[in-house]
């Protein structure tokens, strides 16, 4: 029943490949800044807090404007880093990408930052003791023990960062192939006359890629909390 | 063997002991809030000492005048904690394991043995801690302290949060690690009779100060457990 085109497959392929690219390029932000607003006090940190949190309630418009502005090729980070390391942005699905990571960042760092405060740092001394370094006890102890935090992040990301369409089409547009994802193409499809039937295939692929994205989550987590305290 | 000699302030209390043991058990009685976790925590390198000097054997673990401060993962001294501690999502085995694996030291199955035997775990070696029983974790803990090689080993109030008949359970493998494995050890506790099983001599400390330093007459004439 589902007879997608190949120009929906495109849109599919790419959503799915901008969304895992998103999530993997924000989790290692994501867990650096999750342990630091979690453990350390430090001057501007409520600033900080704020900033992650700004793309959660600025419009996504605003949050795509700004990406134009400061990564776009004219723009101060954007061309930086095209003339330095040739890094293009704009209008690249490498740009959708990053406004997906931002837009789904503060839905990363929350979770995580909350399992590591919930974790006992007397586990983390008695590493210590055991002759575990810092960055071991970081390793061994701290990171499997927020786990069930680190998958409800990488999925509230991966889920907003699927879904993304106010930033992502402000900052590089909605190029079929480039950009398109699975949002824009259905917005698209609903502007052009005798397009319903294909906004209507992939509204149920996205549906359908949400919903096992969601009991994948459910079943990690399940499991990573098993662990802790069954066999 | 292990000399102290540490100034600690914490709020309204403050801490200043010194003293010195020559292996065997060393016993540090004293009631509730006398300063003896504090103690062993600085012993092990978790809290650092205002002022003073920590030796074990020829190494300093601590000297304020020449800014030494080893942390505890380079100190080598083995922590049997109240709460155990373990590690919830390691196995038993891994738990044990920890401490080798984390030192980079070569596995020794031989060690590993001897000591699972010792504290009769092998049948809970695939187990997760969630799913022990408290006498069984404490056990654990001693084990998993002992297999990291320690030249010290503190046990802070090990039996405190088993029942009497889980306490009668573990005492009798403390005795057998006093006797057979011969790992010097620091054993805080406000339980005489506990004490007076295993120490071999006694620092009875009140209030953060050293009330007098003996053997094991000094826990027959005061019993500090007035909770």
């Amino acid at each position: 029943m589902l007879d997608l085109s190949p120009d929906e497959w495109t849109a599919i392929r790419l959503s799915l490949r901008i969304a895992v690219v998103a999530t993997a390029a924000a989790l290692p932000f994501g867990i650096a800044l999750g342990w630091l607003l979690a453990r350390k006090a430090f001057w501007g940190k409520t600033l900080l807090d704020g900033l992650v949190h700004l793309p959660l309630v600025l419009p996504p418009v605003v949050t795509g404007y700004l990406l134009l502005i400061s990564f776009g090729r004219r723009g101060p980070i954007g061309s930086f880093l095209a003339d330095h390391f040739g890094i293009v942005f704009s209008f690249r699905w490498t740009g959708a990408a990053l406004a997906c990571g931002v837009m789904g960042f503060p839905l990363m760092v929350r979770p995580i930052r909350l399992a590591i405060e919930a974790i006992d740092r007397r586990l983390e001394d008695a590493a210590a003791t055991l002759g575990a370094n810092r960055a071991r006890v970081f390793l061994t102890v701290t990171l499997p023990l927020a786990l069930p935090g680190l998958i409800a992040g990488i999925v509230l990301c991966f889920a907003k960062a699927l879904g993304e369409f106010g930033a992502t089409i402000t900052f590089v547009a909605n190029i079929p192939g480039e950009t398109q994802t699975i949002s824009a193409a259905i917005y698209t499809f609903t502007q052009v006359p005798n397009g319903d039937a294909a906004a209507a295939r992939l509204v149920l692929v996205a549906i359908a890629i949400s919903l096992a994205a969601l009991v994948a989550a459910e079943w990690l987590s399940r499991r990573a909390g098993m662990r802790f305290h069954g066999e | 063997m292990l000399a102290v000699e540490v100034e600690k302030r914490l709020g309204d209390f403050s801490l200043a002991v010194s003293f010195k043991t020559q292996g065997g058990v060393t016993a540090v009685f004293g009631p509730s809030g006398a300063g003896k976790t504090t103690l062993v925590n600085m012993i092990s390198g978790l809290t650092a000492p205002d002022r003073g000097r920590i030796v074990l054997g020829e190494k300093v673990l601590f000297d304020s005048s020449a800014r030494i401060n080893v942390p505890p993962h380079r100190r080598q001294v083995g922590y049997v904690f109240q709460e155990g501690r373990l590690f919830p999502h390691l196995s038993v085995r891994q738990n044990l394991d920890y401490g080798r694996r984390m030192q980079g030291l070569a596995p020794e199955p031989a060690e590993m043995a001897r000591i699972v035997g010792l504290l009769d775990i092998g049948h809970l070696v695939d187990r997760r801690p969630g799913r022990l029983s408290g006498g069984e974790r404490q056990r654990v803990a001693i084990g998993r302290a002992l297999l990291m090689r320690p030249r010290l080993l503190l046990l802070d109030e090990p039996l405190a949060s088993l029942d009497a008949a889980r306490k009668r359970e573990i005492l009798p493998y403390l005795e057998r690690l006093r006797d057979e494995v011969g790992v010097p050890m620091v054993y805080v506790s406000h339980h005489a009779a506990e004490l007076r099983r295993m120490a071999t001599s006694v620092v009875r400390l009140d209030a953060g100060r050293v009330q007098a330093v003996g053997g094991s007459e000094l826990l027959d004439r005061a019993d500090a457990d007035a909770v």
